[in-house]
């Protein structure tokens, strides 16, 4: 039901234009406040908590809508944030958050100090969760001012942003907020690569060359197969991380993770060749999903972060250890 | 639409882990002498002995009613069994594909007498079983079989050639996929299945054909005339498309579509040990990460089979994309580690490397190839 709501909303308040205005920078504060009036920034929360009580499945099934309808706003970083804050024990977000890990700050006289790299939609952002070691930290707007801006692939904001903030909301870290925000992106991919693969079938389906849909071509066939395939990875990925992600596993996080960022690229890949030309343009929706997939799949932990983290482990494992390793993946 | 649902696969139960550590110490006892060369055998490995060591502990038949020698356990259950032999390289040739499709299928198809006299001795792990599907004019295009089996009173008589049976020479049985009426013109129609006793059957002969790795595991089964008693048909006379169909469900769902070279994977970690190396620490970990994702989308099809979904398509995902991580996997290890693979070498790492170099190949072609699973797949999507 909640997916529904989602759907209709976005569909129904996020156009062109609004894509386009998101991609020069500008913060869309009526679609903001319609995200707030739905409650979205609670959905991953449970009753007692205040939030909607999902199941595992809806809660995906939510976050994976974001993706697939490409949604230019950081509401799964407010979901996130919100979910870190709430097991912590924190007051929850008053409007937009993100997440970021920032052990490099320093905490002198209690007051938390430094800079934090490529923050989403970071000058528009209400409320800050950052992990320094293992201590979390509920930032406020005002302990934050602009460093440097920063733009992503998709051409959304991420800002550097200087932290000087008296410290007095902070608790114990329930989990990392790198992970948080790596299994979010992993759905976000997973949706992403749905509506690409869509597309596909939809343009390789009507697009008429040599006298015959394209899709006649075996040649193309295959090539959605293996779009199909990657879909179903990143889909499958994103489970697993958040099953890990909630028993607090971080190698499960970071298997999950890892595999739906790639892909994020294999998959973008496929469906731009199978659109021709067209997919490289601004005139075909494809590219607010391709270039939302090279955005994801370098935020929170890039592919070596996250695959050194697994890869030293499973050597360190053996050849014995290996297969045990794996199955409690 | 698009979307092709593969289910959240059921958590490991207490039960489920108690089953998994019980059956590591079986396979620790019974085979932990074997040497990483064997081992990389994987399920192509044959031996009698371990298999009816298998189906005295009651890993056999491990889904099945008990009043066939069944241990009525859920699909899952089975899936553990499965993967674990695979992960350790259990030599499972000699049970692999009684219990894998053919008892699957008996159970399906079969009448009671073929039912009694044949599941529980598959469940003791005493009837190994071939394949009987390809020919030389019909691999891929199975509805092009020539094989034909004309009734005669209380026999058929069957001419023709069947191919690519692996272990035929060791094998009890095979399930025949025939004609029993018309011409291949016909396509599905008039096609049939009969139960083969490989060491009964006056008119048969079966000669090895070597693959390229210099192995004996498949066969040419010549038929000349053959003699096979009218009451080893297996289900309804003409119905033998469906029914193949169904067996090939059974063969294309399981964890051995992405396991067959994870000896490979241990040997490489092996080699690595102690490296610091961040560029191989990240290759492990990417290859992992696919590896924990195929392994839960295979998990996925065991779920759905057990719910009695039909998981075709997604069998054919898994095989597919589980087929790139098995046979890629030499070229990952071959940038890492400098080293010739020797297919007579007593060395884990050289031995391995060839073993599984020369039958990497076969992987995407076993089972339907890669581009008969895409073709497959694409249809699902919605395309022709």
């Amino acid at each position: 039901m909640l997916a529904e709501m989602i759907q209709r909303l976005f569909e129904r308040s996020l156009d062109d234009a609004a894509q386009a205005q998101a991609r020069e920078g500008q913060w869309n504060a009526p679609l903001w406040a319609e995200v707030e009036e739905m409650g979205l920034p609670l959905a991953l929360l449970s009753e007692e908590q205040g939030g909607f009580g999902l199941s595992a499945a809806e809660q995906g099934e939510a976050l994976r809508l974001l993706g697939s309808l490409a949604v230019p706003l950081p509401v799964a970083e407010t979901m996130g944030a919100n979910r870190l804050l709430a097991k912590a024990g924190l007051p929850l977000a008053e409007g937009p958050a993100g997440l970021a890990r920032a052990n490099h700050l320093t905490l002198e006289g209690g007051i938390l100090k430094g800079r934090v790299e490529r923050v989403a939609w970071g000058e528009n952002l209400d409320c800050l969760v950052l992990a320094v070691g293992d201590t979390l930290y509920r930032v406020p707007r005002s302990g934050w001012s602009l460093a440097e801006a920063g733009t992503a692939l998709n051409f959304h904001p991420r800002p550097a942003l200087e932290i000087a903030w008296e410290a007095d909301a902070l608790a114990p870290a329930p989990h990392c907020p790198l992970a948080e925000g790596a299994t979010l992106r992993a759905f976000q991919i997973a949706g992403a690569l749905e509506a690409a693969l869509d597309m596909t079938l939809e343009h390789t389906a009507t697009r008429v060359q040599f006298g015959k849909p394209l899709q006649k071509n075996q040649v193309v066939q295959h090539e959605l197969a293996k779009l199909a395939g990657e879909l179903a990875c990143a889909t499958a990925a994103a489970d697993l991380a958040a099953e890990a992600l909630e028993r607090g596993d971080a190698l499960g996080v970071a298997a999950g993770s890892l595999r739906a960022r790639e892909a994020a690229g294999n998959g973008a890949g496929i469906a731009t060749q199978m659109h021709g030309a067209i997919g490289f343009t601004r005139e075909h929706a494809l590219h607010l999903y391709t270039t939302a997939l090279w955005t994801w799949r370098d935020e929170f932990g890039g592919q070596v972060h996250w695959a050194t983290m697994l890869g030293r482990p499973a050597v360190a494992a053996g050849g014995e250890g290996y297969w045990p390793m794996v199955t409690a993946l | 639409m698009s979307k092709i649902p593969f289910p959240s696969p059921p958590l490991d139960s207490d039960e489920v882990l108690a089953l998994r550590s019980e059956f590591r110490a079986f396979l620790d006892q019974q085979l932990g002498h074997r040497t990483p060369r064997q081992r990389s055998d994987n399920w192509y490995g044959f031996s009698r002995e371990f298999s009816l060591a298998m189906g005295q502990a009651g890993y056999l038949g491990m889904t099945w009613p008990k009043q066939y020698g069944g241990h009525e356990r859920s699909a899952y259950e089975r899936y553990v069994i499965v993967e674990e032999s695979l992960a350790f390289g259990a030599p499972v040739g000699a049970h692999w594909i009684a219990d894998r499709q053919s008892g699957p299928s008996i159970i399906k198809f079969g009448t009671d007498e073929q039912k009694e006299t044949i599941l529980p001795r598959i469940a003791k792990g005493e009837l190994a079983f071939g394949i009987g599907m390809s020919e030389p004019d019909s691999g891929s295009d199975l509805a092009a079989t020539r094989t034909k089996a004309v009734r005669d009173g209380d026999v058929y008589r069957v001419t023709g050639t069947k191919v690519w049976t692996s272990f035929a020479h060791e094998a009890d049985y095979v399930i025949l996929f025939c004609r029993t009426s018309g011409t291949p013109a016909d396509r599905h129609m008039g096609t049939s299945q009969l139960l083969v006793d490989l060491k009964n059957t006056p008119g048969l002969t079966i000669r090895p054909i070597i693959d390229l790795a210099g192995q004996h595991h498949f066969n040419e089964m010549h038929f000349e005339d053959a003699i096979v008693p009218a009451k080893n048909l297996l289900g309804q006379e003409g119905d033998g498309w469906n029914q193949v169909m169904s067996e090939l469900a059974f063969e294309r769902s399981g964890p051995e579509r992405f396991l067959s070279s994870i000896e490979l994977m241990y040997q490489l970690i092996e080699m690595l040990k102690g490296r610091e190396d961040d560029a191989a620490m990240a290759t492990i970990g990417r290859l992992t990460a696919q590896l924990a994702v195929l392994r839960r989308l295979s998990r996925s099809v065991a779920a759905m089979l057990q719910n009695k979904q039909d998981a075709g398509l997604q069998a054919s995902i898994v095989k597919d994309v589980g087929a790139v991580w098995e046979q890629t996997l030499p070229d990952f290890a071959r940038q890492l580690v400098d080293a010739e693979a020797d297919p007579r070498s007593q060395a884990a790492y050289a031995g391995v490397l060839a073993n599984i170099v020369h039958n990497a190949p076969s992987w995407s072609l076993r089972g339907g190839t890669r581009e008969i699973l895409r073709g497959i797949i694409a249809r699902g999507l919605g395309t022709r």
